[in-house]
């Protein structure tokens, strides 16, 4: 029942320069705890996105690290002062190494 | 002709799903973190520098229904420019299995140093936040979150 994480996200397309902009993320992942057991009694191994960062033209924005006490389909929102047109990328680590990825881009003016 | 009364009703399903959920998360007895090994964590990123209250807003509801999907809302006062800003953000748990919960890395292009989740609570518990300034000061805060994990006592 696994599937494919999807992120979503929420940037406004147009902003006024030193405008502050709420970004909200969201993406589809289960976030096995590693704390659960089966119904053999055997632990389910522990299996998250433990990283989620944010940069806007290729400079660090913001950056999360999750730990297995984040909910399932761990949502995220944070802040950006709008100072110049550009690209955001977004990028979760997921504990298996791979990594999902979302752009949007911005303009200022 | 058909009686009204359904064998199961939906509320009756929610509820015996809710309790099922509270006894699996009962059932296995982990040892859980505690205030010392909260106090550990934080001794290992900052040492036994002194902490100060004040400027972080912690935004938790007061009761949590579903202890799996709790809001978690941090805002640290700040001016956010290159000289003075929020580097990072630090939230742990006292009452789950452990004490991690969430680290936060700001930059002054954030313009503001707040940022909001979805955390998981194993029971009833106080949550830690801990700000650490780009001049090194730390800021600590805490907020305690009555988790009723559908209803039943906590």
């Amino acid at each position: 029942m696994t599937t494919k994480p999807t992120p979503r996200v929420r940037v406004p397309a147009k902003a006024a320069a030193g405008e502050l902009i709420e970004i909200k993320t969201l993406i589809s992942h289960e976030m096995e705890s590693g704390q659960r057991k089966d119904s053999k009694g055997e632990t389910i191994p522990r299996k998250i996105i433990n990283k989620f960062s944010a940069s806007f033209n290729g400079k660090p924005v913001f950056s999360a690290d999750w730990h297995p006490a984040i909910s399932a389909n761990p949502y995220q929102s944070f802040f950006f002062k709008a100072t110049e047109s550009g690209e955001f990328t977004f990028i979760w680590k997921d504990d298996d190494g791979s990594e999902y990825t979302a752009k949007n881009k911005l303009t200022v003016g | 002709m058909q009686t009204k009364r359904p064998a199961l009703s939906r509320r009756d399903a929610v509820k015996v799903a809710a309790w099922a959920v509270a006894a699996a998360a009962i059932a296995p007895r982990l040892a859980f973190a505690d205030e010392k090994a909260v106090a550990a964590e934080i001794k290992k990123l900052y040492g036994d520098k002194p902490m100060a209250s004040g400027k972080i807003r912690l935004d938790v509801p007061e009761i949590a229904e579903n202890g799996l999907v709790v809001p978690i809302n941090v805002e640290v006062e700040s001016p956010m420019t290159e000289t003075d800003y929020v580097k990072a953000v630090h939230v742990f748990a006292e009452g789950n299995p452990l004490p991690g919960i969430v680290s936060y890395q700001f930059t002054p292009a954030c313009g503001k140093a707040s940022a909001a989740t979805r955390m998981r609570l194993a029971q009833t518990q106080d949550v830690i936040c801990v700000a650490e300034m780009s001049n090194g000061a730390l800021h600590t805060a805490k907020a305690n979150i009555k988790v009723t994990i559908g209803g039943c006592g906590g």
